[in-house]
């Protein structure tokens, strides 16, 4: 029942992301679409991936999403009222074909379908036994598949970089002293006109309302912080790990950076720490599988990590899980500071 | 008797948090501009949700769920009421103009210059 | 009872829904999307309760404080379309 009300509302939303015209409505129903999705995940009792979708669509691609609006300056999608005969046929066999393909899947939760009888129940039956670690898909993810998750880290890396690339260089604020910005009080600085707007009703009190949002948004901050650190340590227990981690306590700076401005969150995490900490993070995880072949073992098996295999798996799951948590939250600060950083005066 | 009490109470809350969520709900789609609109949005950040997880404290089997439980209302508390100052604020610079009566007819809408 | 409260808040989203779709203006979108947030978090919560684990409330947990960032997001882009602003130039950075 709740399934099927939860899917209606997603069928409602991706409707109006279709119908939708204005881009920064779309990208807001993009984040409501993200909780649904996610709220659908817990329902079906996949909790790890709500948990990443929680994290990550409804914050971090909302405010992407924005940044990136901000950086092409639309904010309206243009009307095309061409119809096009061979799209809408593409679409229409290829979703055909979609569904037939579904036709040849075995039943939901029948036992003997394919997944449930290849290697899920090794994982299930031996994997607390094995690396010690009460979370299966953290077990899974960081130590019986971790070459697809090296691989991951290694992407999250590579689009880092590629942001840097790409839009990393000039047209950037200057990075902000915080000792004068903090002292100098420029929150207190007397109004730019025509700014703000004298005409604007209920504006007078400015400077005292002003300080709800900063007050409100900084105590919030070590909150978020701790609950990133509570993630990456609970990862192996319950629902976390080193990926949400890392986007939770990336959230934390971009909750200061939208605040304050993206200069003294600069100021908190230059760009130089964050390149070094991006490349840390893969250098970490590839660090524990070299690491388990200078003692004797194969590339990335955590076993031989310490005397006794057990302890060298739960060893190598919290350090791989702690490269991957530093490297995604470099990644994404490294793209919000970018994205959001370019000085909308030099970019035209 | 305690038990049984303390079962009632609980569920007199969710009946009313759920009430409130339905009531702020209705009137986030029947009042007439976005400041009005707050205050039924404010209904269901504040109201419903207290009184919801205030009965889903009253039914938790342990304190670490009620903590959660806890901290997720002192969150809600926190960060709604922030953000709807500053959305009103944004509305008030966007040149969103407050629905005072009869001047502008609700079925048109609210007075605005954004879309 | 649990399932009770839930299809009530389910509903409320749905009608919360609606007022994000219709809009009229940017505002009442933003205000749908906070209060469609406070009841996904509820939701969530519920469903804890329904299914006897209640153990999975650190997802609403991140809900609500992941929820608040996106909404100052939207709101500081609809106010100066633009989220990076500098300290210096005081109205830039308020939202």
């Amino acid at each position: 029942m709740i399934n099927i009300s939860l899917l209606m509302i997603m069928v409602a939303t991706a409707l109006g992301l279709v119908w939708l015209r204005n881009l920064l409505a779309v990208v807001m129903f993009s984040g409501i679409f993200s909780l649904t999705a996610a709220s659908l995940w817990v329902v079906l009792g996949a909790v790890d991936v709500a948990f990443t979708e929680a994290s990550v669509g409804a914050g971090i691609a909302t405010v992407l999403g924005l940044a990136s609006l901000a950086l092409t300056r639309t904010e309206h999608e243009k009307r095309t009222r061409v119809f096009h005969l061979p799209a809408l046929i593409v679409v229409l066999v290829t979703g055909a074909a979609l569904i037939y393909g579904t036709l040849d899947m075995p039943g939901w939760g029948d036992p003997d379908a394919p997944i449930h009888t290849h290697v899920a129940p090794r994982y299930i039956e031996d994997s607390l036994a094995e690396t010690g670690v009460p979370n299966i898909v953290t077990s899974v993810l960081a130590s019986y598949r971790g070459f697809d998750t090296l691989g991951e880290t290694t992407v999250i890396f590579t689009a880092g970089v590629g942001v840097l690339v790409l839009l990393g260089r000039g047209r950037r604020y200057p990075v902000a002293n915080p000792r004068v910005a903090a002292g100098g009080g420029p929150g207190r600085a007397p109004a730019a006109p025509g700014s703000e707007g004298a005409a604007v009703p209920g504006d007078s009190g400015e400077m005292r309302f002003k300080a709800i949002l900063r007050v409100g948004g900084k105590l919030l901050i070590p909150p978020i912080l701790l609950f990133a650190f509570y993630t990456q340590a609970h990862g192996e227990l319950g629902p976390g790990g080193g990926f949400q981690a890392g986007v939770i306590f990336a959230s934390a700076f971009i909750l200061y950076a939208l605040l304050f401005g993206v200069p003294m969150a600069r100021a908190v995490a230059p760009a130089s720490v964050l390149r070094g900490t991006l490349a840390l993070g893969v250098l970490i995880y590839a660090g524990v599988g070299i690491a388990g072949v200078l003692l004797g073992g194969n590339y990335l098996d955590y076993s031989v990590l310490a005397h006794d295999p057990v302890h060298g798996q739960e060893l190598g799951i919290i350090l791989i899980e702690l490269g991957v948590g530093i490297t995604v939250a470099s990644a994404m600060m490294t793209v919000f500071f970018v994205f959001a950083g370019q000085d909308p005066q030099q970019v035209d | 008797m305690v038990a049984v009490l303390l079962d009632g109470l609980s569920w007199l809350c969710l009946v009313a948090g759920v009430l409130a969520a339905l009531i702020g709900g209705i009137g986030l789609l029947r009042l007439p501009d976005v400041f009005s609109r707050m205050h039924a949005a404010g209904l269901i950040d504040t109201l419903a949700a207290g009184l919801i997880i205030v009965g889903l404290v009253l039914q938790s089997p342990s304190w670490t769920v009620a903590v959660k439980l806890i901290l997720i209302i002192v969150f809600i508390l926190f960060t709604s009421p922030t953000a709807t100052h500053a959305l009103a604020r944004a509305a008030l610079h966007g040149r969103v103009l407050p629905w005072l009566g009869d001047r502008s007819s609700p079925s048109e809408g609210a007075p605005s210059s954004k879309a | 009872m649990f399932g009770f409260t839930a299809l009530g808040v389910l509903l409320a989203m749905a009608l919360v829904l609606v007022r994000g779709l219709a809009g009229p203006t940017v505002y009442d979108r933003i205000l749908a999307v906070n209060a469609f947030g406070t009841l996904t978090v509820l939701l969530i919560a519920v469903h804890g309760f329904l299914s006897g684990r209640p153990d999975f409330l650190d997802i609403a947990l991140v809900y609500t404080l992941i929820n608040f960032i996106a909404l100052i997001a939207v709101t500081k882009f609809a106010k100066f379309a633009h989220l990076g602003g500098p300290f210096e130039q005081r109205s830039w950075s308020d939202v």
